[in-house]
Formats: structure tokens, C-alpha cells, sequence
């Protein structure tokens, strides 16, 4: 099969237009919003005003990343039914996250999940110990982010890597630098808007030649490819594989601290419980149009000429757009690839300068005695920071295969954050040392793991066999983390912490009314 | 100790023994055992599903119709769950827990 004529890789005329539009509107919000950006809770928290429906749209921005766009798109396209577990996992976090952690959180904290901790325990051992996680959880993150974003815009766009990464840190920069949450809460709102019409009319588009029927599409490509690509592939290989992995996913976005911080960007929790809501409908809404999409791809666009543009699959669905849109049609889905990545390092980014001005400068060195010009200027020099950082991580790690960085946040989020959250809202008898216990566990025990599996010491470092044969570390470090909360709790005693329970539980349904 | 600090000594303790079972609790429990509740529904569902595709592939890949595998019926069967669950959530929340808290609260005996 000839390789498809594609122009893709080349700047046109359409991408070129949709970015600036994108980029210049985004400037537009974000020096609006920084006249309106004075104190440390407006850059932080953007002053609490945030609506129900725009705190929706804003997860579903930050939480809808070109990985899942375009890897789910890709894997459906180049195998077919694994994708779609793929999808279902990435959504089944959100569930756990409205019942369990929304509400209580948004009570309890200002800026960050360690304020929840810190209602009842002690101030510094466990700011340190929150921080140190979300900045680990953060990097991570931001390492695939900015990976993915150099290899997309250079293919996409056909400039240089390191031009590229620079351009996102940068832009990304002036958002949060400026606009604070106020500016990063529009650029998820506008991104999610564009993602998710873009990924709407595309799937549209693609069924609308196969008479708007999704069976007609599947039944094509099993044509094509075979009845295998309707069945489970190779993915999920041992059931403890499926359950640890499935253990990550759901519960790691409970502890993914961007998605946490958006709670306390609402006045209370009925507009967080609200919000969750909608986030949750608009992200499974945009997973099932994925595997539209990627089944799409793979009869109208064929595996071999997706495959041939990039060997992961990652171009299906812009290749898909330029089919049945054009060229207009493909700039467009590239810039909205773009402006995903930029929306999703922009909230990384805000977390982080959270947890390192409120959590490290607030109350570890200053403890708790600081101004509001000293916090907005600490906020302001921690997100600079993180931005510098953010493009060297991009730059370091060029070339490496860092697919699995967003999995190792996931687990690390899902056994270090996610148990402390709990035990420490429904458990008395925890206490500062079990509390440290369980975080220092949790994110130990994950990389540990990852470095000694199959991911990372056979593909990676080239060894022949594993050290350890888990590719996800969830079902081991989740339940460690937890035992060694409650064993260094039972180990340890907090009269003060137990005191302060009866007032924390009220506080916790009540808020600012307890 | 004199009668005033007595009885002010009197009034702190039992209010502290009120609050320990006071309405605001009653309210947080019920609250906490939906979610709990709701929260092991969430995981059993997702879990039988990917159990499911790790022990028997071949079941879900059996075809339901031309076009249509039991798989993908069952895999968006699990994005629709969450989503009816959190929906469901939120419809509860709102008419049973956010009033049974209102009460509570007006009724100044938190």
C-alpha cells in the first residue's frame, strides 16, 4: 500500500490561522485576567467564583489530554477493541472522585490537599511530606506532557523539538504567569469546547460515510482486519496485571493534585459535587467518541498509512480529519491537539506553584505568618520557576520513550495521596507519623517498582529479565501505603489530632458555615 | 471552683458529648455510607469487566450482532454506569442530603 498523501508535518495555511486565533484569544483572556488578579487566592484558587457548568468544562480540560486523544485514537485504530479499555479506566476515577473526595475537600482546604491533612495534623511533617508528593506526581506528569508536545508539534507542524517545547513552556508560561487560575480556568474551558466539538464533528464526519450507523463502521473494519479487532487483544495479559493497573487508574485520579485543586476554585460543595458531575458526563461522552474516531481511522485511513506517519499510532485521528475534512479540516484538529497540551501543562504547572508557595514557603518556612503580597509574589516565582523547569524536563528527556511516566503519576497519585485523603477524613485514631508513613510509602514503594519492572529495566535500561515481573505498581503500593498509615497510627498517639476529629468532621459537611 | 465555672465547665462537657452524636454527624454518616456504598458499586463494575477480558477473551469477543461484539456493549456499559452512578449521586445529594444538613443547621441544635 502506498504511503498516504498527507500534509501533514507541513505547516498550512489553516493550522497556522486556528493556532495564532487560539494563542492570541488565550492572550486576550489571560491579560483580562490578570487586572483581576491581586491576591494569592485569585492566582491560586481564582477567587473562588468559578460556576458548576465552567468548573466542569475546566476537569474535563485539564484532565482530556492529547495522550488520551490522540494514544486512544491511535490504539483503537492500529488494534482495535483495547483501546476502549483504555478509555473505560481513564473515566472510572471520576466516580471515586465525586463521592469521596470532592465534597469533604472543598470544605476543608484553601489551596491545596495537604490543607485537608493539616485540619488535624501537624503542619510541617505533613506539608513536606504532600508537597514532596505532588511535586513528584507533577513532574511525571509534566515530563510526558512536554515529550508528547515537542514529537506532536514537530510532526504536526514540522518545527524543530526543542522549538517546540520551548513555545509551549513559554506560552503556557504567560498564561499562568499573568492570569493566574483565573486565566488557566479559561484556556481549559475554551480547550475543552474546541476538543470536544472538534472530536464531535470529526466522528460525525467519519460516520456520516457509513450511513451514522457505529455498527456499519465496526462491521467494516472487522471486515477489513479481521473479527479479532472487535475482541480483547493483548493488553490486559494476567488478571493481577488488570487489577493492579485497574487499581492505579481508579484511584489515581483522586490524587492527581491539578484535578484536586479545581475543587477549591468553586464557592462550596454542592458547585464542586455539581461540577464533578459534568466533568464526568463530558469526559465519558468524549472516550466513547474516541473509539469512534479510532475505528474511524482504521477503515478510512487504513493501519499502514497511520502507521507509517508514526509507528505508535498517534496521527490516526489528525490523518482521519484530513481524509474526510481536508486540509482546513486537519489544521484544525492540530491546533486543538496543541492547545490540549498547552491547557493541560498550564494546570500542572498551577499546581505545583501551589504546593511549593502555600504548602513549603506558607507554612513550613514562614509558618502560616505571611502576607498577601509576600504569597501572590512566592506563587508567582514558584510558577516561573516550574515553567523553566518544565521545558528542561522536555529537553532532557528528548528521544526517551516516557509513555509510561503518566502511569507511574497514576500510581503514585492513587498509593501516596489518595489513602492519606481517606484515612484522614474518616479515621480518628490517625495521627502526623502515620500520616507520613503512608505518603512516603505510597510514592517509594511506586517508583521503586517501575524502575524494577518490565517498563523500565528491560525496555529501558536493557536488561534481559525484570526484577520484578508488575508492570503496574498499584497492587502492591496502594495497599502498603494504607497498612503502614494504620500501623504507624496504631504505633504513634495524637491526643490533639483525635481532639480536633468531632470539629473537622463538622467542618467537612458544613465548610464555612460549621 | 466556683458555681459559674462549674456550670460553665458542665455546659462545655456536655456539649461536647452532644456534638459527638449530634444531627451534623447523623447527616455525615449517612452521606459517607452512600458514598462508600456507591464507591464499591463503581469499583465491582469496573473490576468484572476487566477481569472478564483477562480471564475469558474469548466470551467478550463473541458477536452480539454483525458489527457488535459482547466487549464493546460491556465496555460502554461501564462509561454509562459511572456516569449514571455519578448522576445518581448527585440527584440524591441534592434531595435528600443537602436539606437533611439544611435542617440540621436551622434547626440550631447542631
Amino acid at each position: 500500500m502506498t504511503p498516504l498523501a498527507t500534509s501533514l508535518g507541513q505547516p498550512n495555511l489553516t493550522s497556522i490561522l486556528f493556532f495564532f486565533t487560539f494563542v492570541g484569544g488565550t492572550l486576550a483572556i489571560t491579560y483580562w485576567a490578570a487586572r483581576k488578579t491581586k491576591t494569592a487566592s485569585e492566582f491560586l484558587t481564582a477567587g473562588g467564583n468559578v460556576t458548576a457548568v465552567q468548573n466542569g468544562f475546566a476537569l474535563a480540560g485539564d484532565y482530556m489530554s492529547a495522550a488520551s486523544f490522540l494514544g486512544i485514537a491511535g490504539l483503537v485504530a492500529t488494534s482495535g477493541f483495547d483501546g476502549l479499555i483504555y478509555s473505560v479506566g481513564w473515566l472510572v476515577g471520576w466516580p471515586v472522585v465525586t463521592f469521596l473526595i470532592a465534597e469533604p475537600l472543598r470544605n476543608l482546604g484553601k489551596f491545596t490537599f495537604a490543607d485537608v491533612l493539616t485540619a488535624r495534623l501537624k503542619q510541617k511533617p505533613v506539608r513536606i511530606a504532600a508537597a514532596g508528593s505532588t511535586l513528584t506526581v507533577i513532574s511525571f506528569y509534566l515530563i510526558a506532557q512536554m515529550v508528547g508536545a515537542g514529537n506532536l508539534v514537530r510532526m504536526m507542524f514540522g518545527i524543530p523539538y526543542e522549538a517546540a517545547v520551548a513555545a509551549v513552556g513559554v506560552v503556557m508560561l504567560l498564561y499562568v504567569l499573568f492570569g493566574g487560575m483565573i486565566a488557566t480556568t479559561w484556556v481549559q474551558i475554551v480547550k475543552a469546547v474546541l476538543l470536544l466539538s472538534g472530536a464531535t464533528l470529526l466522528a460525525l464526519m467519519a460516520l456520516s460515510k457509513f450511513g451514522f450507523n457505529p455498527l456499519a463502521l465496526f462491521s467494516a473494519a472487522a471486515e477489513r482486519y479481521g473479527a479479532e479487532v472487535l475482541a480483547p487483544g493483548k493488553l490486559v495479559s494476567s488478571p493481577i496485571e488488570a487489577v493492579s493497573l485497574g487499581l492505579a487508574l481508579m484511584f489515581g485520579t483522586a490524587g492527581l493534585p491539578h484535578i484536586l485543586m479545581r475543587f477549591y476554585t468553586v464557592p462550596n460543595a454542592q458547585t464542586a459535587r455539581k461540577s464533578v458531575v459534568y466533568a464526568t458526563g463530558l469526559i465519558g461522552f468524549f472516550y466513547l467518541v474516541t473509539f469512534i474516531l479510532g475505528f474511524g481511522a482504521s477503515v478510512l485511513v487504513g493501519r499502514d498509512a497511520i502507521k507509517a506517519v508514526d509507528a505508535g499510532g498517534n496521527m490516526a485521528a489528525p490523518l482521519l480529519a484530513e481524509v474526510v475534512g481536508g486540509t482546513p479540516f486537519l489544521g484544525f484538529i492540530s491546533a486543538v491537539a496543541f492547545a490540549t497540551i498547552l491547557a493541560v501543562v498550564a494546570g500542572l504547572t498551577l499546581s505545583g506553584a501551589a504546593a511549593l508557595s502555600h504548602d513549603l514557603w506558607t507554612h513550613v518556612v514562614r509558618k502560616g505568618e505571611v502576607g498577601e503580597h509576600e504569597q501572590l509574589k512566592v506563587a508567582r516565582i514558584a510558577s516561573a520557576a516550574l515553567g523553566v523547569v518544565a521545558i528542561l524536563l522536555g529537553l532532557v528527556f528528548k528521544g526517551q520513550n516516557v509513555a509510561f511516566m503518566v502511569g507511574l503519576a497514576f500510581a503514585i497519585a492513587a498509593s501516596s495521596n489518595f489513602p492519606v485523603l481517606i484515612l484522614s477524613m474518616l479515621w480518628k485514631g490517625f495521627t502526623t507519623k502515620g500520616a507520613v508513613a503512608s505518603v512516603v510509602t505510597g510514592a517509594v514503594v511506586s517508583v521503586v517498582l517501575i524502575v524494577l519492572s518490565p517498563t523500565v529495566w528491560v525496555d529501558i535500561f536493557k536488561n534481559a529479565a525484570p526484577l520484578v515481573p508488575l508492570k503496574n505498581p498499584g497492587i502492591v503500593a496502594l495497599p502498603l501505603s494504607v497498612l503502614m498509615g494504620v500501623v504507624v497510627s496504631l504505633l504513634t498517639s495524637e491526643p490533639e489530632a483525635r481532639a480536633k476529629y468531632a470539629e473537622v468532621q463538622r467542618r467537612m459537611e458544613l465548610g464555612n458555615r460549621a | 471552683m466556683t458555681p459559674a465555672a462549674l456550670k460553665d465547665a458542665v455546659t462545655q462537657a456536655t456539649a461536647q458529648q452532644a456534638s459527638a452524636a449530634s444531627p451534623v454527624h447523623q447527616v455525615a454518616l449517612m452521606r459517607w455510607r452512600m458514598a462508600i456504598v456507591l464507591s464499591l458499586l463503581m469499583l465491582v463494575t469496573y473490576f468484572a469487566f476487566v477481569l472478564g477480558i483477562a480471564f475469558d477473551k474469548q466470551a467478550l469477543g463473541t458477536l452480539i450482532t454483525e458489527g457488535l461484539s459482547l466487549g464493546i456493549v460491556l465496555g460502554a456499559g461501564v462509561i454509562l454506569t459511572a456516569f449514571g452512578l455519578t448522576a445518581f449521586y448527585a440527584w440524591w445529594a441534592n434531595r435528600v442530603y443537602d436539606p437533611a444538613l439544611e435542617r440540621v443547621v436551622k434547626g440550631g441544635q447542631s
